[in-house]
C-alpha cells in the first residue's frame, strides 16, 4: 500500500482573510508536501517499510543514518498532514475546557503559553517546527529542526507550526513573528488540539 | 592553516587571557585567511557592519528578482550583522578579533553566547561572500589555474557543476553548498543553517547559499531551478581571487 497525501480540509483559498493566500496552499501543499510523499513512496518501495503505518515508519528510521531521507520524508508527510488540521478559517482565539486547564497547569496562564510558543517558533533557527506536546501527562512547547517531530521523541503531539520559510515567506517574506502572531490570533484549530488531547 | 589552528589551540592551554588575546589578534591579521576580500582584510566584529551591496537590486534580474535581492541583504543579512553586535556587546576584548577568527574558535567563546555567534557570525561571513562572489556581469566558466584544477577534480567544468547543484539540492532544510580547498584537493560540501567550513579550518573558496529565503519568492519550491540558473551570475574573478588565497593560507 503506497503512503497518500490526505486532501487539504478547507479550501485553499479558505485562509485568504486571514492572511494566508491560496498561492501558498498551492506550493505548500501542492508541491511541498506532495512531493513528500512521492519521494517517501520512492525510497520505501519494494522494501519492508512499504507496508508499515506512516508512525511505524518515522520511528524506526528516526536517528538511523543509513535511512535518513526515509525519515525525513515519512516526518514531513506526517507533519504537513497534521499541520493542516492545526489550521481553521474559524481558528484563532483561546482554549476551552480541559485543554484550557492543563495550558493554565502548564505555563500558568493562555498568555504564558503564547509567549512560550511564541519564542520556541521564532528562535528555531533554520527550518523546522514548534509543537505544544504532551509528555509524562503535563503540557510541554518544544521546537525541532528540518523534520523531526514529537512522534520520534515519544511525545505525544497536540498543535504544530512550520517554521520552514516556504511556509510564510510568500505572506509574510522575512517576517516571521507576524506569522506567528498571524496563526495564534487566527488560526489555531483548537478543537483539532483538544480531540489530540483527548486521544 | 589546520595545524597553525592546532598548535594555536595547543599554546591557548594554561595561559592567561590577555596574552591569548595578542596571538588571536596577530593570528586574525597574519595567519587567518579573510574571507570577505576584495580588500584583502579580515571580515571586523568591532562593530560587525552590513556591507553595501556592490550593485544595484535588480542587477541580477532575471536570475535573481531584485524583491529577493533587498530582502536577503537590508533584511536577512542586517539581522545577522545586529544579532552579532548584540551577541558580543558585552565582551570587548573579543570584539577585537576578526569574524574569521571567532569562528574557527567557537569553543573558545563563552557558552551563553556560542550558538548565537556561531549563527549569526556565520550568517554575516556567509551573506558578505555571497554578495561578493555574485555580479551582473557574472556567469561563463572559470580561467586558468582555477579551470585547470577544477578539471582535474572534478572530470569538466559542467561535471563540476552538476555535483554542486546536486549538492545545493541534496541539502535537507536550510543551509549552504560550498566549493572548499581541503589539503591539497579541492571538495564540494555543504553545511547546515549558517555554519561555515571555516569552523573546521577549511576556507571556502565559493558557495550558494539554498536557504529558501534566498529563492522562494522566484523559484518557490523549485531549488534546482535557483541552483542551475545560479551559475549566470557567478564572478569568476571574485572566485580566482579567493582561490589564490585558499591555495595561499
Amino acid at each position: 500500500m503506497a503512503f497518500t497525501q490526505p486532501p487539504l480540509p478547507f479550501a485553499k483559498d479558505a485562509l485568504e482573510p486571514h492572511g494566508m493566500k491560496a498561492e501558498t496552499f498551492d506550493y505548500h501543499y501542492g508541491k511541498h508536501h506532495a512531493a513528500y510523499v512521492t519521494n517517501l513512496n520512492n525510497l520505501t518501495k519494494d522494501t519492508e517499510l512499504a507496508d508499515k503505518s506512516l508512525e511505524d515508519v518515522i520511528r524506526m528510521t528516526f536517528k538511523d543514518p543509513a535511512k535518513m531521507g526515509v525519515f525525513n520524508n515519512a516526518a514531513q508527510v506526517w507533519n504537513h498532514t497534521f499541520f493542516w488540521n492545526c489550521l481553521s478559517p474559524t481558528g484563532g482565539g483561546a482554549p476551552t475546557g480541559e485543554l484550557a486547564a492543563k495550558i493554565d497547569a502548564a505555563f500558568g496562564s493562555y498568555e504564558k503559553f503564547k509567549e512560550e510558543f511564541k519564542n520556541a517558533a521564532a528562535t528555531q533557527f533554520g527550518s523546522g517546527w514548534a509543537w505544544l506536546v504532551e509528555e509524562a501527562g503535563t503540557l510541554k512547547v518544544v521546537k525541532t529542526p528540518n523534520a523531526e517531530n514529537p512522534l520520534a521523541h515519544g511525545q505525544k503531539a497536540l498543535l504544530t507550526l512550520d517554521v520552514w520559510e516556504h511556509a510564510y515567506y510568500i505572506d509574510f517574506k522575512n517576517a516571521r513573528p507576524a506569522f506567528i502572531d498571524n496563526f495564534l490570533e487566527k488560526l489555531v484549530n483548537w478543537d483539532f488540539v483538544a480531540q489530540n488531547l483527548a486521544a | 592553516m589546520r595545524k597553525l589552528l592546532q598548535q594555536l589551540g595547543f599554546v591557548v592551554v594554561g595561559i592567561t587571557l590577555p596574552f591569548l588575546l595578542v596571538i588571536y589578534q596577530a593570528n586574525a591579521q597574519t595567519q587567518t585567511t579573510p574571507v570577505l576580500a576584495p580588500t584583502g582584510s579580515a571580515l571586523s566584529a568591532n562593530p560587525a557592519q552590513l556591507p553595501p551591496l556592490p550593485y544595484a537590486y535588480n542587477a541580477l534580474e532575471p536570475y535573481i528578482d531584485a524583491q529577493t535581492m533587498q530582502l536577503h541583504h537590508d533584511k536577512h543579512h542586517a539581522t545577522y550583522v545586529n544579532n552579532v553586535n548584540d551577541a558580543l556587546k558585552d565582551y570587548p576584548d573579543l570584539r577585537t578579533q576578526s569574524m574569521e577568527s571567532l569562528l574557527q574558535n567557537l569553543d573558545k567563546l563563552p557558552e551563553k553566547i556560542r550558538t548565537k555567534f556561531r549563527n549569526n557570525g556565520g550568517g554575516h561571513l556567509n551573506h558578505s561572500m555571497y554578495w561578493q562572489i555574485m555580479s551582473p556581469q557574472g556567469g561563463g566558466a572559470p580561467t586558468g589555474q582555477l579551470a585547470q584544477e577544477i578539471t582535474k577534480t572534478f572530470g569538466s567544468f559542467d561535471r563540476f557543476k552538476q555535483q554542486f547543484n546536486q549538492a545545493g539540492a541534496d541539502r535537507f532544510g536550510s543551509g549552504w553548498v560550498w566549493l572548499v580547498r581541503r589539503g591539497e584537493k579541492l571538495e564540494i560540501l555543504s553545511t547546515p543553517n549558517q555554519d561555515t567550513p571555516l569552523m573546521e579550518g577549511i576556507y571556502p573558496i565559493m558557495g550558494n547559499d539554498v536557504w529558501e529565503h534566498a529563492y522562494y519568492l522566484k523559484y518557490q519550491n523549485r531549488r534546482s531551478e535557483y541552483l542551475s540558473n545560479w551559475w549566470n551570475v557567478v564572478n569568476w574573478s571574485e572566485i580566482a581571487r579567493r582561490y589564490d588565497q585558499a591555495k595561499a593560507s
